[in-house]
């Protein structure tokens, strides 16, 4: 579903991605992991067509980027740290405003069952200024996945959100994972990463260094597998 | 790339030669002008500045666009940029020169140091308009995104070069015209005699020689300081 | 076809988006309407305007109330899609980015002939004129068209720069004078009832300046929003 060969991003004389390759198959959940500054944040906004590569290769759903980001965007989610909603229209007014973006069509029910999915129906006519940072988060979710993208990307969608907000956004993404899409998410929260993915990746100094599937780790082998991941590529790194 | 190239040594004596020799020919060679006397002489590096200051800004514009055609699928179309950044530099200099040699001028043949003539207001916006275009790139840390939106910009404020360069044949204007009838209301116009014209011209090439030895010195200059920044973050990583 | 139906969908939900924001909070046109009035006040005092006088500077004063809550209007507009990160929903969507242009311009148009549409009347009852002249209606709207479309480019540009907040009337102004300038003469020439042949110049530059900023926009709107 994600095909990325020999990536590599530079801003001027800096070079945050370095010949980065990462694939993943269709209904793969993968938490991507790595220490600030890694290059996760880049990465992700590489991914949903919003930067471009300086050098590599980029496909998605079977279409390559920068050239086919129309079938690209149509067929992509994205949720940020940001919530990319509007504070003066109401959750079903953003959701709407969106949809007519994306062409979708019966838009009106398409709308009710997604605030419904994401727990948001009794507030739909409520403004998003209103809403706590849980609940826009959830709706951000909803935003994303309005147009039932193939490919959903999250860039630490569990930033700021107290434990009930997060179950409440993990519930929701178990539902996307449980449709067969694929997901790409980055996180610090190893622990509710864990839960949530198929597969850990660890990026860190502009590289994908280790790929594991959850279910090989011990439950709590999962900080040492990433302290481990980290540290070799630190030496690694020490002797380029 | 970084070894001063012969040929910007040849071009950097030619330039001085030609200074040095346009500057006689304005004292020395150029006849004195009946009316205006001995300030009219300011007239010869005045039109000649102007010319590069227009020229230059041409050049940034160019290279802004040649940026933007390129930038996606070239990496090292950054080169672009330090083309354009010279360009609006060396043109804001120029420029500058020339408002200045023209207030001087002015003084003893308007009777006042400034006017607001179509023409003098017209070249101050220019010359704002790219003031304007270096504090947007002195407020974008991001060199691929400082780039991007200097060469939007180069294009957008070079609609005031042909303006300025029109101003004085569209508009009723007191500032005269060299090339082409002037406006019977123009004040301090004068026709030139042969020596005049031989003076005007050997100005005008020598300050082209001039001009591009020194776009070339600041295009090796900005190429020598993406180098620093190369090896300055190599050494922090 | 489908393409540019697809075009007209986005640009026409951008608008709807703008307007109904705006409808809400009422944020953008009340401040560019007090800052509006403020200005024609402090130009009453500053200029001491008498009657004789007045007429002279009338579309002058007039023209800068409108560019400076203009430029008001254009920096909070782009503000509020680049804060929440909005402006990257809106490029994540399968549209063409001239339809996120021309969906931002248009809607800043509209609050600006708004703007323009409540200060003529105060200014006509505040100064005993009639400002109701069909040719400076149309001088309005050409003035405020080639405005907000280069404006609007400029403000996606400054909202992404650190200095954003003093940025866009340093690079706005500079461009736009020669615009502004036209529309002056062309709104004074038809509060002055002069003939439409002195006139017709200066509406001719307006409509160039129009073409001109409009064009530009179109072709170098990308490079501006995309990385």
């Amino acid at each position: 579903m994600i095909e990325v060969r020999r990536l590599l991003k530079r801003f001027g004389p800096k070079t945050v991605l370095r010949n980065l390759d990462f694939q993943a198959a269709q209904g793969e959940f993968v938490a991507l992991l790595g220490p600030n500054g890694a290059g996760k944040t880049t990465f992700l906004r590489i991914l949903s067509s919003l930067s471009r590569a300086t050098l590599g290769e980029v496909k998605i759903a079977g279409h390559l980027l920068p050239h086919q980001s129309a079938e690209v965007r149509q067929r992509l989610g994205v949720v940020s740290h940001l919530p990319l909603l509007y504070g003066d229209l109401t959750a079903e007014e953003n959701l709407r405003f969106y949809g007519r973006l994306y062409s979708i069509p019966a838009l009106d029910q398409r709308i009710s069952s997604v605030l419904e999915q994401v727990g948001l129906l009794n507030r739909r006519k409520d403004l998003v200024r209103t809403f706590s940072r849980g609940m826009q988060q959830r709706l951000a979710i909803g935003r994303a996945v309005l147009h039932d993208p193939e490919v959903l990307l999250l860039d630490e969608p569990h930033t700021g959100l107290d434990q009930d907000a997060c179950e409440m956004l993990d519930g929701a993404l178990r539902q996307v994972a449980a449709r067969g899409r694929t997901v790409v998410m980055t996180s610090h929260d190893l622990s509710r990463a864990q839960d949530l993915a198929s597969r850990f990746d660890v990026l860190s100094r502009g590289r994908i260094q280790a790929s594991v599937a959850v279910s090989a780790l011990p439950q709590d082998g999962v900080l040492a597998f990433y302290r481990q991941t980290l540290e070799a590529s630190l030496q690694n790194g020490g002797r380029e | 790339m970084n070894a001063k190239s012969k040929w910007l040594s040849v071009l950097d004596v030619v330039s001085i030669a030609g200074f040095v020799a346009a500057a006689s020919m304005v004292f020395f060679y150029a006849p004195m002008e009946r009316v205006m006397g001995l300030v009219q002489k300011v007239f010869y590096f005045h039109v000649a500045t102007a010319w590069i200051g227009m020229l230059s800004f041409f050049v940034a514009m160019v290279a802004g666009i040649i940026y933007l055609a390129t930038h996606r699928t070239r990496p090292d179309a950054m080169k672009w940029d330090i083309v354009a950044v010279a360009g609006v530099e060396i043109g804001l200099v120029f420029t500058l020169i020339c408002i200045v040699t023209g207030s001087i001028w002015a003084r003893p043949i308007w009777n006042s140091w400034w006017t607001w003539d179509p023409r003098l207001t017209t070249v101050t916006i220019m010359e704002l308009a790219y003031a304007a275009y270096l504090m947007l790139r002195a407020g974008i840390e991001e060199p691929e995104r400082r780039a991007r939106f200097g060469a939007v910009y180069s294009i957008i404020a070079f609609i005031s070069v042909p303006l300025t360069f029109f101003s004085i044949r569209i508009w009723r204007t007191i500032h005269p015209v060299v090339i082409g009838g002037s406006d019977p209301s123009a004040s301090g116009a004068f026709d030139m005699t042969p020596r005049m014209l031989q003076t005007f011209f050997t100005s005008l090439v020598a300050f082209s020689f001039l001009y591009g030895s020194l776009l070339w010195h600041r295009i090796r200059m900005g190429q020598l300081a993406a180098k620093v920044e190369q090896l300055k973050l190599r050494l922090s990583e | 076809m489908k393409a540019l139906s697809n075009f007209w969908r986005a640009m026409l939900a951008i608008v709807w988006k703008d307007l109904a924001t705006e409808w809400r909070s009422r944020e953008l046109i009340s401040a560019m309407l007090v800052f509006a009035l403020l200005v024609i006040f402090i130009f009453n005092f500053a200029l001491e305007l008498t009657p004789q006088t007045r007429n002279d500077v009338t579309s002058g004063v007039l023209w800068v109330t409108l560019t400076f809550a203009g430029t008001l209007g254009l920096n909070r507009s782009m503000a509020v899609e680049k804060d929440r990160g909005c402006l990257d929903g809106l490029l994540l969507a399968p549209v063409d980015r001239t339809a996120i242009y021309f969906g931002k311009t248009l809607a800043n148009f509209i609050f600006m002939l708004l703007v323009a549409a409540i200060i003529l009347p105060f200014y006509s009852v505040l100064y005993n004129t009639n400002l109701f002249v069909g040719g400076l209606l149309l001088v309005i709207v050409l003035g405020a068209w080639g405005y907000v479309s280069i404006g609007t480019l400029l403000a996606s540009m400054a909202v992404q720069a650190r200095t954003r907040d003093i940025l866009l009337p340093i690079l706005l102004f500079p461009v736009t004078v020669p615009l502004v300038v036209a529309a002056v003469k062309a709104s004074s020439g038809y509060l002055k009832l002069l003939d439409q042949v002195e006139i017709t110049p200066w509406l001719s530059l307006l409509i160039v300046f129009d073409l001109i900023f409009t064009a530009i926009a179109f072709l170098v709107f990308d490079s501006v929003v995309e990385e």
